[in-house]
């Protein structure tokens, strides 16, 4: 492409020559309109005028005959800015009147339409102006014109068509300078944005669009674009924590496995050391499908592809459910499991997510809330659901040894699981599960203090 | 009983077939949809086992087409894809039951004889019998050797499915999924708790067990004297 094509390509330049040719065609037809108008106004004046001339002169010359109207073009003439007079013989020889030179061909002329021709004044004046005239014949073979001076309008012509050139001229120079403008200012932030994103797809994902806060389009363009960077950014670095944990904890119990498996095979031959190590090799295989399950499972609902449709739900309904499901858990666990809900609480949500997630909490309650040095007697889970303003808030507290508040953020990460519990079963996956959970229903999850033990709240957004 | 069993794995068909006829069935093995929607077509089974991912014709598309001859043998759907909207696809295609993969083969086994006894909707008895225990699902009581006995509504749908597979093994998912309409993994023994505090209200006292342990599958509910 050469470097014109590329110039008349560039959507400047596009923007600059159809301003220019729609302003030209404007100006062009609206200045010409006016100048049109005008001159027929005018013209239409001027003839009026010398017929009233004629009329005035005729009366004169009925009344008075040939010398009245000699006199009264004598008179006439003196007025400051009169019209202009001429009584010619038929040679053409003027006779009376306030004009020197006269084509002689025009006195010949008998038609009663009024024509534009050059004259001279008498007055010693050297430059010829234009007049409009008519010639009359009167008797005795002479001839009389009357006219007016029509420089006027010459005038108007020419500033009007001056007014059209500069007009074009400044259409001209502001398509220079709109081009500039938007090939400048606009089009460059625009191949800014390109730029960007070239250099964010090249791998760069921290780069963002400039905001220059003036809050035009490109502003808003850009803070879009941003927020999802900001969204991809957030799911790529999902992914990549996703990538290594799978790596670390799904690497370690594989290598268990693996080395059990060894091991047995190296060992003594015996039925009962092979079937051991069979057995214990299902039970770990089964662990590690749960951890892929629930790290599948996280990274399915922060995908935002939920399972199964949302439904209008009573939440009360399902957490009831969830505590009936938990208790006989809690009553072998030898901890008290405490319920008290408010009814109904609709929200738009999936019983199964929630179910899973609430009960997630609930166990761990139950699991954790002795594991203090000094085990509350009587240990205590209480499981209570309410509305708050246009919220639904649950929230599970126990009055076990809590979570420090220094640690309470740590704990939604993936995997992540504080020294004391590494005596119980787990993936470390379960709170992250939970907070997707109230991520994809927009709510909230928050580790708290129940003074003493953990509150767990969610909190999600009613319906209705 | 006679199987069909449709998986293109060759080493896991193989070990299913080979399971299968220790546990006593007859299982024909298609490779992929299309012989498997022959061997469907010109053979009675008491149930079809699908692979949801077929070669040459889906699993689906199977058990759709099969569904739309007026086959009605009861299907099996396997799958990779365990989340509830891919369980909901398939029960929607005219699967009876889903299992996600991997699974152990006892669910697959307790599952499949399940299934082959599968009771018409409109043959629902309306007292459930098992030795001298009895329950009515319409006035929703319970009694052993004549005495009442009173449980919880959930209590109650548990011990009336263990019931209605009454000699069958039923696994702790199958239990989670139709008493409590749960499909995830509580994690917990949650099941085991809650069987064995029925088994203290319906055997607690009582020379004869009913209530059974099956080691590495699930439990089952029978009478030893039949």
């Amino acid at each position: 492409m050469t470097a014109i094509a590329k110039v008349v390509r560039t959507t400047a330049f596009k923007l600059a020559a159809t301003y220019f040719v729609v302003f030209t065609v404007f100006a062009v037809v609206f200045v010409g309109w006016i100048s049109r108008e005008t001159d027929r106004i005018l013209t239409q004046q001027v003839q009026d005028s010398i017929e009233a001339e004629i009329g005035v002169l005729a009366d004169e010359g009925l009344s008075k005959g040939l010398t009245g109207i000699v006199a009264a073009i004598e008179q006439r003439s003196r007025v400051p800015g009169a019209s202009l007079y001429v009584i010619a013989d038929a040679s053409g020889n003027v006779v009376a009147g306030n004009v020197t030179e006269v084509p002689s061909a025009l006195l010949q002329r008998s038609g009663l339409d009024p024509v534009t021709i050059p004259y001279k004044r008498l007055e010693g004046d050297s430059t010829r102006h234009l007049a409009m005239v008519r010639v009359l014949p009167l008797p005795n073979g002479l001839r009389m014109l009357v006219g007016r001076d029509v420089s006027d309008i010459e005038r108007i012509r020419v500033v009007v068509a001056k007014a059209m050139m500069i007009g074009v001229g400044l259409l001209i120079a502001l398509a220079l300078l709109s081009w500039f403008f938007v090939s400048r200012r606009v089009l460059k932030r625009i191949d800014q944005v390109s730029a960007t994103s070239r250099r964010i797809m090249d791998g760069d994902l921290s780069g963002r669009l400039e905001v220059t806060g003036t809050g035009d389009e490109f502003d808003r363009l850009a803070a879009s674009l941003n927020a999802m960077l900001d969204r991809i950014e957030a799911l790529l670095s999902g992914l990549k924590e996703v990538s290594d944990n799978i790596a670390h904890d799904l690497k370690t119990p594989l290598t268990r496995l693996r080395t059990r498996v060894e091991a047995a095979l190296a060992g003594p031959a015996r039925t009962d050391e092979y079937r051991a190590a069979l057995e214990a090799t299902i039970e770990d295989s089964d662990q590690l499908i749960r951890t892929f399950n629930a790290l599948l499972m996280i990274a399915r609902i922060e995908a935002g592809s939920p399972d199964g449709a949302m439904a209008s739900i009573n939440l009360a309904r399902v957490v009831a459910d969830v505590a009936e499901f938990y208790e006989p858990v809690a009553e072998e666990a030898e901890v008290y499991l405490a319920l008290s809900l408010e009814e109904p609480l609709p929200m738009l949500g999936s019983r199964e997510l929630i179910s899973q997630a609430l009960g997630n909490l609930v166990d761990n309650a139950i699991k954790y809330v002795k594991t203090g040095d000094e085990p509350p007697a009587p240990a205590r889970v209480e499981v209570t659901a309410r509305r708050e303003g246009g919220d639904i808030v649950i929230q599970v507290a126990d009055n076990g040894p809590g979570i420090p508040a220094s640690e309470r953020e740590r704990v939604l990460e993936r995997f992540v699981r504080l020294e004391k519990s590494r005596s119980q079963p787990g993936s470390g996956l379960g709170l992250s599960l939970v907070d997707a959970v109230a991520r994809l229903h927009h709510g909230s999850l928050s580790l708290g203090d129940a003074g003493p033990g953990l509150v767990v709240t969610l909190r999600f957004p009613a319906e209705g | 009983m006679r199987i069909l069993l449709v998986e293109d794995d060759r080493e896991t068909a193989a070990y299913l077939v080979k399971a299968l006829k220790e546990a006593g069935h007859v299982p024909d093995h298609a490779a992929d949809g299309e012989e498997g929607a022959f061997l469907a077509e010109t053979n009675r089974y008491d149930v079809m086992v699908v692979d949801r991912m077929l070669p040459k014709k889906d699993g689906l598309t199977l058990v759709a087409e099969a569904r739309g001859k007026g086959n009605d043998t009861p299907v099996l759907i396997l799958s990779a894809l365990g989340q509830v909207d891919d369980r909901v696809t398939g029960l929607r295609a005219g699967g009876d039951d889903y299992l996600a993969k991997p699974y152990a083969f006892s669910e697959l086994l307790a599952r499949v004889e399940v299934l082959a006894r599968r009771r018409k909707p409109g043959e629902a008895e309306t007292l459930l019998r098992v030795g001298d225990l009895e329950l009515d699902r319409l006035s929703h009581t319970v009694r052993r050797a004549q005495t009442p006995i009173p449980l919880q509504p959930r209590e109650f749908r548990l011990l009336e499915y263990l019931m209605k597979h009454a000699g069958q093994v039923v696994t702790r998912t199958m239990l989670l999924e139709n008493v409590w309409d749960y499909h995830f993994d509580p994690q917990t023994n949650v099941i085991d708790v809650h069987i064995s505090r029925l088994r203290s209200k319906v055997d607690k006292g009582f020379s004869e067990t009913l209530v059974h342990t099956v080691r590495g599958a699930g439990y089952m509910i029978r009478d030893s004297h039949r």
